[in-house]
Parts: structure tokens; C-alpha cells; sequence
């Protein structure tokens, strides 16, 4: 069984909703990613998904673009990204890691060489915005061969047909963009994400995680209620960069812990 | 085929079928190259785009309106126009141009819109969105805005948006609303990004009018589509006025959208040498260019497969041209493939050598080229000495250079 699978069937048991926190390595500064990591962890984490930086970041909203420049800047690449997660490993063995990027630096790296590389970094599973499943399936495939799962993506557009085909190549969870538009847009239709999910769990025979507009305790928990897991990432971005030098990974552990703390509430009334 | 007849997009793609060479595959690969590379937030519209397409490429009452608004609106036929006093000058083969100068709205451009248009009102869509870098497909694509009465939105580089106020006026002239776009090198690869963006929030009542052979599938196959009048006619005009076809096609590359209109029906004529002409800025060698297929490594970018320029960690570098039509990062996944599979030839002309031969063509033949342009001229200039008189070389003149007027004259210490 796999980090994240692990992570997931605990909080199974436990009746919880995972909380998966996204961040963007070497945003603001690359000494900065490892005290944020560990904030995260410490504010109630479940998962990590840390962003790669791309200089043509296609599927995300200003927010995360903003970041991924701001890491640009300071030269942060794919290497940079793994030795950060060699890094956190050596203090944090339990909590999955989820690099989430886009696909011309893992094939300028090389994918052979990418996956030994994530392996040996402690890296748990890869999601790759901009490798959809009709283009994905040899990659996948070699993730899992190398114990790595696969993450895709979900949109309330999807059809059952995509389902099916997540479900076959993807494996750890899938990441359900519970809105049409890029990151950190707006209008999340939460009682329309809600009655979506009892389908999408049942196709997809995996965890599913609901992001893309999710901005505080009251988005999360309503989410929450219904989805194995919450990924919060514009949100927790805007605090970054709202944050005096050095103050951010305190800001984001509390406001991390917020989540968590409605997360974990218990629920008394239906989701709407 | 009867000669003088322009060859229908049907026929073509008959008589392509017959021939080892038929790509895309039904996934939209060029060999390696071209594919769906994007979220998959985009996957459900660019579902309904390729369903769509399918249909209209093969329904007669869709192609004569596209060919019906090519002849009255564009006002094709562009000519075929034999440039005797360079060639004499030259002394070598014979350069002809493919006048897509003449067209309405001063390029080749405007032909991939009007489908692309067409397109969008038969799939309901009441607004159009497009990228630009220079400016040029965002005029076009206003231009055709204004004639199907479709609300526009332009998505440009701030930094362009400054470089190009003139055709930013012409634009909002035009009706259309255009958005400077502020992030990353704020220039037309960021537009791209930007209008991506608006599509996936908007692709119920919105359609992306991409400018270019590249993007996802079905993009580079539709846009070439479009944009093989101009090869289509150039091979029903060759055999009217010369009895044959050229030696060489050479046309400029950027994203790709001349060259592979005028290449791609030209394909299957095995005699027929193809020549893209990449921009080679202060030169390869000092790495200041945007010449993807002769210095790029193949990478994934805005949806698809393809040469890019990049560096050793995959980030997206930025390009140099004078001509701000061919400054772009990467190339329409079928020039790739035609590249590697050695069918079409790839070289890089420097900024310098296209500012000669835009002040040559000017000079000699009272033509003012686009900057894009001059680059293909500056290859037949080197090309045609090196050939024999009866030797044919078909160039495609893909814009008239208004547009450069103070471009040129800067880099002639002229202020306007």
C-alpha cells in the first residue's frame, strides 16, 4: 500500500476528510519551501501537493501563475523541486507528497530519469496538468511501475467514458475541479459538486479529492462532507504573498488549521 | 485536374488519402508531435470543436460559404506574380509570388478566421476570442467579428499592446475589446495562455479563434484546412500560367500557418522541395532567434508536442525577431513532423538579411512586404542564383508590411 494510500484508508476509519494543501516550490523564496511544508503538516495536512514552476503555466488562475514566476526568478527547477522534497523526507517520513506541474520539465529531465529521481526524493505520486489520459497512459504506466500513483483530473464536463479511464491509469486519488475556469476563479456551485461525487467515487473506485475554488471553512467543510479530500491552493497562496518577509509559514499553519479544524466538525446538517 | 481550377478541400483531402501521408491520426498526431496536451478542463471543448469540424470539413454547404467568402470578402484568388525584374537582377531561377499581400486585411490570416468564424456561428457561439502577438491575427479576427456581428476579445501582450498602438486602434475600430495581458514576458505567448484561460470559463457561448497550426488537436489539422487555399490555388494557377509546378516552396515560419497552407497540398508532389524560413534574430549563434526547428528540442507547449526553445530545465525561453509574427517559442507540430521525416527543409534567415530583402523587394518590384515575409524573400535571394533560369521558385508573400513602416524606418535611423 502506498503513502497515499495509507493516508487515505486511516482517515477511511476515522470518518475524516483528508485535507491536501497546494503551495508552489520556492514560492516566495526556495528557503522558504521546507518551513512552509512543515506549517502545513503541522496545521492539520493530509497530503502536500507542491507545485513545480512553469514559466507557461496554461491551466492555472493569476494567483498560482504569480507564484510560479516568483520562483522562477530565483532559477528554482524540477532538480531544485526534488532535492526539497530529499529535504522534508528527512524529517517527515509519513506525509505523501504530490508534485503537481506541467509536462515539458519532467520530458526535458527525461521521464525515466524524472521517475527514479522522484523515487529516490521520497515523492509519492505526480500529477501532470497538461497530460490528460489519452495522452498519458505509458507515463502512468511507469509511475506505477515504479510505486509512484498517477493523479489525474476530473471536471464536472468529464464524461463517464473519462471516468472509466481514470480509473484504469490513475491510482492514490483523483483530483476533481469542482469548476469550469483556472485556478482561484471563482463560483464554486458547492450543492452541484456535492451531487456529483456519490457517481464519481462509485466509477472512479478511488479517493476523490474536490479543488478549484475552495477558499475557506465554510466552502471546505460543505465540500468536505461529501469529498474524501479538500485541496486548497490560491487560498493558501494569497496568504503568502500577503505574508512580511519570513512571517508565512505561521500565517499558512493558522490559517491551515482553520480547515482543519471545519473539516473535522462534526457534520449536522446536509451539505447545501 | 483541369488546369486553372483551384482543387477543393475535398478533393484534396481524397487525393491526400491515397498517399502514404495522411496526419493527424484520429488523435491528432503528427508522428510523435501534435496530440491534446491540456487539462482536462479544455478536453470537453475541444471535444465539441473536433465534432464539429469533422462535420463542416466534409459538408458541401459549409465549404461554399467558405469558399464563397473567400471570393467576395477576402477577394481570392490571390495572384501568382512572376517578380521578373528581381530574378533578372538575380540571375538564376525564377521567383514568383503568392500574393497573400492582396488579401483583404493585408494577409494570409484573415482566411483561417473566416473559417474558424464560420465555424463558430454554425456551433452557436456568439463570441470570439483570439491571442495576438503583432497584432495581426487579432485584426483579422475582429475584422471577421465585425462582419458576422460577434462580440471580440482580444487577448495581447501589454508589452506588444505598447509596441503595436496602431493596430490596437485598428482593432477597437474594428469593435473588438482588447485585454493587455500582464503576466509572464507579456508577450504573445502569455496572450495564448490568457485567452486559454477565458475559454475554459467561458466555452459555452465561446469560440477560440487560435492563429496558427499549433495548439491542441484539432488546431493545427483545422487551421492548416483553412489555410490550403493558398497551396490549392498556387497549384491550379501553376499549371495555368507556367504548365508546371516550382522546383521549391519557400515560405516563413512562426507558429506556422502560411508556410504549412501553402506546403501541405504540395505534399504529395514528390518533385516539389518545401523550404520553411525560421526567424534567426542577431543570429543562431547568439542565441537571441525564435528559429524552434533548426535550435528548439521537441517539449509539450500550449497543447501540444512539438520543437520548442527552452532551457536545460524545460522553461520556456524567450524569442527575439524583428518581425513580431514569427516571435514565438514554438512551431505548428506538423512542421515538426515534416522536419524529422525530412519531407520539408528548415533554415533560419537573420533579422539583418530580411530587412535587405524587404528594402529589395520595395526597390525592384514596388512591393512592400511584411517583415514576416521578408524573411522567405531573403532565402529565394540566396537560393535563386544558385539555380538555373528555367527553374521555378514559388515564395509566399504572407503579408504586406504597412504594418512595419515604423519598424523599418527605425532600423533605418528614420523617425516618422
Amino acid at each position: 500500500m502506498s503513502r497515499i494510500q495509507k493516508v487515505f484508508a486511516r482517515l477511511g476509519d476515522e470518518q475524516r476528510t483528508a485535507l491536501i494543501p497546494y503551495i508552489a516550490a520556492g514560492d516566495p523564496s526556495p528557503d522558504q519551501t521546507l518551513p512552509l511544508m512543515h506549517a502545513l503538516v503541522a496545521g492539520g495536512a493530509d497530503v502536500l501537493e507542491i507545485g513545480v514552476p512553469f514559466s507557461d503555466p496554461m491551466a492555472d488562475g493569476p494567483t498560482i501563475q504569480r507564484a510560479a514566476e516568483r520562483a522562477l526568478k530565483h532559477g528554482v527547477s524540477l532538480r531544485n523541486v526534488l532535492e526539497m522534497v530529499s529535504e522534508f523526507r528527512k524529517e517527515n517520513s509519513s506525509t505523501p507528497i504530490v508534485l503537481m506541474g506541467y509536462a515539458n520539465p519532467i520530458e526535458a529531465m527525461g521521464v525515466a530519469r524524472f521517475i527514479s529521481a522522484a523515487v529516490e526524493a521520497g515523492v509519492d505520486g505526480v500529477l501532470v496538468v497538461d497530460y490528460p489520459p489519452e495522452e498519458a497512459s505509458e507515463f502512468a504506466n511507469a509511475l506505477k511501475d515504479a510505486g509512484l500513483d498517477p493523479i489525474f483530473l476530473l471536471a464536472p464536463t468529464s464524461t463517464d467514458e473519462r471516468m472509466d479511464s481514470v480509473a484504469q491509469i490513475g491510482r492514490g486519488y483523483a483530483y476533481y475541479v469542482s469548476l469550469k475556469g483556472v485556478t482561484g476563479a471563482g463560483h464554486l456551485d458547492i450543492g452541484d459538486v456535492v451531487s456529483r461525487l456519490p457517481n464519481l467515487k462509485q466509477r472512479l473506485g478511488m479517493p476523490v479529492g474536490v479543488g478549484f475554488g475552495i477558499r475557506d471553512a465554510a466552502s471546505a467543510r460543505a465540500i468536505g462532507a461529501a469529498a474524501d479530500a479538500v485541496v486548497i491552493g490560491s487560498r493558501i497562496i494569497e496568504e503568502i504573498e500577503s505574508s512580511p518577509a519570513g512571517e508565512a509559514p505561521a500565517r499558512v499553519q493558522a490559517f491551515i488549521s482553520t480547515i482543519r479544524l471545519a473539516l473535522d466538525e462534526p457534520v449536522v446538517e446536509s451539505a447545501r | 485536374m483541369p488546369a486553372g481550377s483551384q482543387i477543393s478541400l475535398l478533393e484534396c483531402a481524397v487525393q491526400m488519402a491515397d498517399i502514404p501521408y495522411n496526419f493527424p491520426d484520429a488523435k491528432g498526431h503528427f508522428g510523435q508531435y501534435g496530440g491534446i496536451f491540456v487539462s482536462e478542463t479544455l478536453i470537453p471543448a475541444l471535444a465539441e470543436l473536433n465534432e464539429a469540424y469533422k462535420f463542416a470539413q466534409t459538408d458541401p454547404s459549409f465549404l461554399a460559404e467558405f469558399d464563397h467568402e473567400l471570393k467576395h470578402y477576402v477577394g481570392r484568388p490571390s495572384p501568382i506574380y512572376h517578380a521578373r525584374h528581381l530574378s533578372n537582377h538575380l540571375g538564376g531561377a525564377q521567383i514568383l509570388l503568392k500574393r497573400e499581400d492582396l488579401n483583404h486585411t493585408g494577409a494570409h490570416k484573415v482566411n483561417n478566421c473566416i473559417g474558424q468564424a464560420l465555424l463558430a456561428r454554425r456551433m452557436g457561439k456568439p463570441r470570439v476570442i483570439a491571442e495576438t502577438g503583432a497584432g495581426q491575427h487579432g485584426v483579422a479576427t475582429a475584422t471577421v467579428a465585425a462582419r458576422y456581428g460577434m462580440k471580440c476579445v482580444v487577448y495581447m501582450g501589454s508589452e506588444d499592446v505598447k509596441r503595436q498602438a496602431a493596430n490596437v486602434y485598428r482593432m477597437k475600430l474594428l469593435g473588438a475589446t482588447v485585454i493587455p495581458v500582464e503576466s509572464g514576458s507579456k508577450t504573445l505567448k502569455d496572450a495564448l495562455n490568457e485567452a486559454m484561460r477565458d475559454w475554459v470559463t467561458n466555452v459555452a457561448d465561446t469560440f477560440y479563434i487560435i492563429g496558427t497550426v499549433a495548439g491542441p488537436h484539432p488546431y493545427p489539422m483545422m487551421v492548416r484546412d483553412f489555410q490550403s487555399i493558398i497551396g490549392r490555388e498556387s497549384i491550379g494557377q501553376m499549371m495555368e500560367s507556367f504548365g508546371r509546378q516550382p522546383d521549391c516552396v519557400i515560405a516563413c515560419v512562426g507558429g506556422g500557418s502560411n508556410a504549412m497552407g501553402i506546403f501541405h497540398p504540395y505534399i504529395p508532389y514528390e518533385s516539389v522541395k518545401l523550404i520553411g524560413v525560421e526567424a534567426a534574430g542577431d543570429g543562431i549563434e547568439t542565441g537571441r532567434h525564435a528559429a524552434s526547428l533548426s535550435a528548439g528540442t521537441p517539449g509539450v507547449l500550449h497543447g501540444n508536442r512539438t520543437y520548442l526553445l527552452q532551457d536545460p530545465n524545460g522553461q520556456i525561453i524567450e524569442t527575439h525577431s524583428v518581425s513580431a509574427g514569427l516571435d514565438y517559442p514554438g512551431v505548428g507540430p506538423e512542421h515538426a513532423w515534416l522536419k524529422d521525416i525530412k519531407r520539408a527543409e528548415y533554415v533560419g534567415v537573420t533579422d539583418d538579411e530580411a530587412l535587405a530583402a524587404f528594402h529589395t523587394l520595395c526597390r525592384m518590384e514596388g512591393i512592400i512586404p511584411a517583415l514576416e515575409s521578408s524573411h522567405a524573400i531573403a532565402h529565394a535571394i540566396k537560393l535563386a542564383p544558385t539555380m538555373q533560369k528555367d527553374q521555378l521558385l514559388l515564395v509566399n508573400l504572407s503579408g504586406r508590411g504597412d504594418k512595419d513602416m515604423h519598424t523599418v524606418a527605425e532600423k533605418s535611423g528614420i523617425q516618422l
